[in-house]
């Protein structure tokens, strides 16, 4: 148990030092340079300005998460969904692929505006951008893992006459899942960019408004400090994920599994 | 072309031969692609099949071995002719088909257990009864089969923890736990060393005898056919016919030891002769097109 334990922060020790590292020489160079924090705020003002305004930022931040999951959760849904269908199929996914390259190449702040015209400002356009951020990783990924099913599987699956859901319940989509959850990690933190666009661009709150009304009136730390939790979240939702998905996709992984030595 | 009746084979203490025509082809062709650059990948080829019976097809790569297989799998349908299973056109009599390629294709996430059991997930009748019956019943059976083969005691292991030899009789285990009436067979141990495929050959001879199912096996390997095969069809290179069709009469069960007897010996020589014979054909019959 502690022979683990001192593995895992060897193991981690050069992330952590090289983290500690960067934190450390920003402070410093703010110091020697004597930069103000109008400029460039210290970490240490803006670990500050986070626990002085804590209570003003927790509403926001709360926000945010709620937007981002809310936009990723359903985003997901949608993206399995259409990864499944394009999957499973040539004539869709010839049919369906180019529309949907052309629509993820839309930057998705240039709809924010659509989207406030149509629902108003606030919490529906930043749920809507999050979401649309969001399917196309995931339908991309899914596709592939069930596109790449070995023909000799599945010439195996047809002499048993399985039906085209029997083959995608029992091979298809587990053989996704890997590709399904690293879709999942990159799709959480570009949902968190989808809501923080949406947010500064047509909100009353939310982190990306809070950064906003804090840059005009100059207050530079508490900016830094929105930047901060947004970081703090994205990587806690990060870990999240990665973990859900070495317990449910371990097989994949098995190069680090001890048993399969 | 020695052309012989498939009936009456020794079959070491095996109860007598069934000799009803199982599978049939009927100037059976496959042309892929359509217009000039079509190919033709079989021409007319007609072929009979008995019940219980184990055909190896053999011949040069690319001559159509598998697209053989592929339809009697009902892959793949006859471009002009037909394929007749149990006396009625292909797929009109559900009959159980097992089939095992080259590459095990076992699936990493499910341990060696599930992966056999499968097939009694898919598969009616089994199908129905799959929830109640899979902790007790299958479980059973594929152990057993597990045991026969030789992987007793790994059922709770995953592939990627076995051996290429063990992956493949997992492989057989899959292809055989539904009970098929036919097991297709394309080059299963081709990818293993020769030791490992000498103890698969007398592991799948047993599993042969034992099940009494009908077998049809690709393969490139001569020595393999003749050590396993009833009969084996020797066949052209593209586009596929069968050139040969040749019993093979060796008492069973055999050993390794019986393949290095003269008789085994020369019956390879013949089917070597042959088919380095029809390798040499195409290129004469291509510069003949090109002359025309």
């Amino acid at each position: 148990m502690i022979k683990d334990f001192i593995d895992l922060l060897r193991r981690k020790s050069a992330s952590t030092a090289l983290i500690v590292g960067v934190f450390v020489a920003w402070e410093l160079i703010c110091l020697l340079f004597g930069i103000s924090d109008i400029v460039l705020p210290r970490p240490t003002q803006v670990v500050g300005a986070l626990i002085q305004y804590w209570p003003a930022i927790m509403p926001h931040a709360y926000q945010t998460l709620y937007t981002t999951l809310t936009g990723f959760g359903i985003g997901v849904g949608i993206g399995v969904l259409l990864g499944v269908i394009i999957g499973s199929s040539r004539l869709a996914y010839d049919t369906a692929y180019p529309l949907l390259v052309g629509f993820s190449s839309i930057p998705k702040v240039a709809v924010v505006p659509i989207f406030v015209l149509w629902f108003g400002a606030g919490t529906v356009p930043a749920i809507l951008t999050a979401m649309m951020i969001c399917i196309f990783p995931v339908v991309v990924n899914v596709a592939t893992g069930i596109a790449t099913v070995e023909p000799e599987l599945e010439d195996v699956m047809k002499t048993l006459k399985a039906s085209k859901l029997d083959i995608l319940m029992n091979v298809g989509l587990p053989r996704a899942m890997p590709y399904f959850f690293a879709s999942l990690k990159v799709a959480i933190t570009l949902a968190f960019v989808g809501s923080v666009v949406a947010e500064t661009v047509a909100s009353n709150r939310g982190i990306g408004n809070m950064m906003m009304i804090a840059s005009s009136s100059f207050n530079v730390p508490l900016v830094f400090a929105g930047l901060f939790v947004l970081a703090g979240l994205g990587v806690a939702l990060y870990a999240a994920f990665s973990i859900i998905e070495y317990r449910t996709t371990g097989w994949a992984h098995r190069k680090t599994d001890p048993s399969a030595a | 072309m020695t052309m012989q009746s498939v009936a009456a084979i020794p079959v070491g203490d095996a109860p007598p031969v069934r000799t009803k025509t199982f599978i049939e082809f009927e100037k059976a062709s496959i042309r892929y692609g359509r217009g000039e650059s079509s190919v033709e990948a079989l021409t007319e080829t007609s072929l009979k099949i008995a019940e219980g019976d184990f055909v190896a097809l053999v011949g040069p790569s690319g001559c159509g071995k598998s697209t053989i297989l592929k339809m009697v799998g009902d892959l793949l349908k006859p471009t002009t002719g037909h394929v007749f299973v149990a006396g009625r056109e292909i797929g009109a009599t559900p009959i159980r088909i097992g089939m095992a390629y080259q590459n095990p294709t076992l699936l990493p996430w499910l341990s060696i257990r599930e992966n056999v059991m499968l097939p009694l997930k898919i598969v009616p009748p089994f199908r129905q009864e799959f929830r109640a019956k899979k902790k007790g019943e299958f479980r059973e059976r594929v152990d057993a089969l597990l045991e026969q083969v030789g992987l007793a005691g790994f059922g709770d292991r995953f592939p990627w923890q076995l051996s290429g030899g063990m992956m493949q009789r997992a492989n057989l285990c899959r292809a055989l736990v539904h009970d098929p009436d036919l097991l297709l067979l394309d080059e299963p141990f081709g990818a293993l060393d020769q030791f490992t495929r000498e103890e698969l050959w007398a592991t799948m001879q047993d599993l042969w005898m034992s099940k009494k199912l009908t077998v049809l096996l690709v393969t490139h390997d001569l020595r393999e056919a003749a050590f396993l095969a009833n009969r084996i069809c020797v066949m052209s290179a593209r586009p596929g016919r069968i050139l040969d069709d040749s019993e093979v009469t060796f008492a069973r069960p055999r050993t390794i030891d019986m393949t290095y007897e003269p008789d085994f010996v020369a019956l390879n020589q013949r089917l070597r002769a042959m088919i380095v014979g029809a390798r040499a054909a195409p290129s004469l019959s291509k510069a003949a097109g090109a002359a025309s």
